[in-house]
């Protein structure tokens, strides 16, 4: 329950500017890469809201895949505009992400883990086995863009200020979740379950919660991937793209809110930045992840204060050297 | 009416059988204290009560109200809150969030008047609270250090002090004495004292007999899963059964 103070606020704002006015100084591809990244970054911010009551799933990315479907289904087949479609498609996948409560958290730790995985893999074969409605293997294509009051979301640089809009909303509404009373209980279910339990805390209620809200988030964001993209298939939201939702969650920093957001930030740059080196990509991607778990342990989010700590210091010696 | 009736309690795991058939009786502002050699099944029964576990055959009564087969959470709900052994805390918060945690009945929140902001009255409620029992159980000069650097004096003191925000009619106590040199037992049977004083009442588990006949009004002794004794500590400690139960053979 920390209070937000006026030069944070500052800073955010400061931060929105700067966003907004970028992509007018970047090409197609880099514009392209924003609108990913945004979309990405509001898949870390709810996983991590999942991650605070201990479980880890490999589920996440399969419930932005529920989320997607849906919104394509209600755009293209029910004709619904993707003003209400975006919305429907987050609470569809929340109405989903319940249900699968009570299977999954009979389950904890690496249990719960592989029954995720399982449960999501059964999803994802359906979406391929069931042609109609989902079209199979080659998905649904032609799914509309959106419109509004004759703004052409075709253009990335409007797609881009509606990912800003969207993903900027929920993470402050995640933000506001994890400095909540209900956050500190999602910690306390984390840390100490039976104590939790024994002062009234009903666990599997606050687990189900925190699952339920990150899917709401991220079917969100799977809607937005979809819409900008045209084309929804089974092979966007396989258990490899998973992994490198972890990666991003892992090297960022899982115990702060921001840590996921630079652990996506980061990498992606660096992935972006390795594209002209195909083929040793993956070889360099590897060498970085194992220098970055070995050298920062607790990830990335661990730098600017440890940097900080260093230069104040290094600022006090000179200081005391020139008085 | 007792508060709390233990009916004839059986709890079995496959082929063993620990408890068998307990019955004993917690009245409004006792302490009472549950003793017994090691194994003798009290932490158990403990479990059975709290909703930890669920008894094979008997039946629990609180507060006029079966217990049996409720989860812990919708125990502590109706007044039952249990301290546990060791110390099990929230070590990566401060003490202030850690009692903060324990008003979880009166404060707890659903999630939009968290992302709206109101629930702040209850909440400033709640932090009110977390500050009256910080200042009961003296912990209030501790607020800021996480729970994990506290000397175990202190430790025992949050775990209590977490079981108290919510304000239980029953505190549950699992040996809250083990490991402590005589001053902090002693600090201990004060607190413990205090929280009798302010209307609330103790079943205790423990074998620090000092503490246990320092602070008990009634104990039940329970020795491989039987009820062996019961009365007022003077009377149980003459029982020759249960100086045998203690000391083996015939002493």
């Amino acid at each position: 329950m920390r209070q937000t103070s006026k030069r944070q606020i500052l800073g955010i704002l400061a931060l929105l500017a700067g966003l907004m006015v970028l992509p007018h100084f970047l090409q197609f591809h880099h514009q392209d890469f924003m609108i990913f990244l945004g979309i990405n970054i509001l898949v870390v911010v709810s996983y991590r809201l999942m991650t605070l009551t201990g479980e880890w799933s490999l589920i996440h990315v399969v419930m932005m895949g529920v989320g997607a479907y849906a919104s394509a289904l209600l755009a293209k087949e029910a004709g619904l505009s993707f003003w209400l479609a975006m919305p429907a498609a987050g609470i569809f996948t929340a109405l989903v992400a319940a249900l699968l409560c009570f299977p999954l958290f009979r389950m904890t730790q690496f249990y719960f883990l592989i029954g995720s995985f399982a449960v999501g893999e059964a999803i994802r074969l359906a979406w391929i086995y069931f042609v109609n409605p989902f079209g199979g293997s080659s998905g649904i294509s032609g799914i509309p863009i959106p419109e509004l009051f004759g703004i052409d979301f075709f253009n990335p640089i409007s797609y881009f200020y509606l990912v800003l809009a969207v993903v900027s909303l929920s993470l402050l509404i995640l933000y506001r979740i994890e400095n909540s009373r209900v956050g500190l209980t999602l910690h306390a279910v984390h840390w100490k379950a039976p104590l939790a339990e024994s002062v009234g805390v009903d666990t599997w209620k606050y687990r189900s919660l925190a699952f339920i809200v990150a899917s709401l988030f991220v079917g969100i964001a799977g809607s937005l991937k979809v819409h900008y993209l045209g084309t929804v298939t089974p092979h966007q939201f396989g258990v490899g793209i998973m992994v490198f939702v972890l990666i991003w969650v892992i090297l960022g920093g899982y115990n702060s809110f921001f840590g996921p957001v630079i652990g996506a930030v980061v990498l992606s740059i660096l992935d972006e930045s390795l594209r002209e080196f195909e083929d040793i990509r993956p070889a360099i991607y590897g060498v970085l992840l194992i220098a970055g778990i070995m050298f920062m342990p607790k990830g990335l989010e661990s730098v600017a204060p440890n940097l900080a700590g260093w230069l104040r210091q290094r600022r006090t010696t000179t200081d005391n050297r020139g008085s | 009416m007792p508060l709390l009736e233990v009916k004839n309690v059986v709890k079995r795991f496959g082929g063993l059988m620990a408890l068998n058939g307990v019955s004993f009786a917690v009245e409004h502002g006792e302490v009472h204290g549950l003793i017994g050699p090691n194994g003798a099944g009290k932490s158990t029964l403990f479990k059975n009560i709290a909703g930890f576990y669920t008894p094979t055959a008997g039946d629990i009564v609180f507060d006029g109200h079966s217990i049996v087969g409720h989860s812990p959470h919708s125990i502590a709900a109706r007044g039952i809150v249990r301290t546990f052994q060791e110390t099990t805390l929230f070590q990566e918060l401060t003490v202030f969030d850690n009692v903060f945690i324990g008003c979880h009945l009166q404060a707890r929140s659903n999630i939009f008047a968290a992302i709206l902001g109101s629930d702040r009255a209850r909440q400033a409620q709640a932090r009110q609270r977390t500050e009256e029992v910080m200042a009961f159980m003296g912990l209030d000069e501790r607020r800021e250090q996480l729970a994990a650097q506290l000397p175990l004096g202190s430790q025992r003191a949050l775990a209590m002090a977490i079981a108290l925000a919510s304000s239980p009619k029953l505190l549950l106590m699992d040996e809250p004495f083990a490991g402590m040199n005589p001053e902090e037992t002693n600090h201990m049977m004060a607190l413990t004292r205090k929280v009798v004083e302010s209307g609330t009442t103790i079943v205790l588990v423990e074998h620090d007999m000092k503490a246990v006949m320092g602070l008990c009004d009634q104990l039940t002794v329970l020795n491989f899963g039987s009820l062996l004794s019961q009365g007022k500590p003077e009377q149980v400690r003459q029982d020759p059964q249960v100086i045998e139960a203690y000391l083996g053979g015939s002493a």
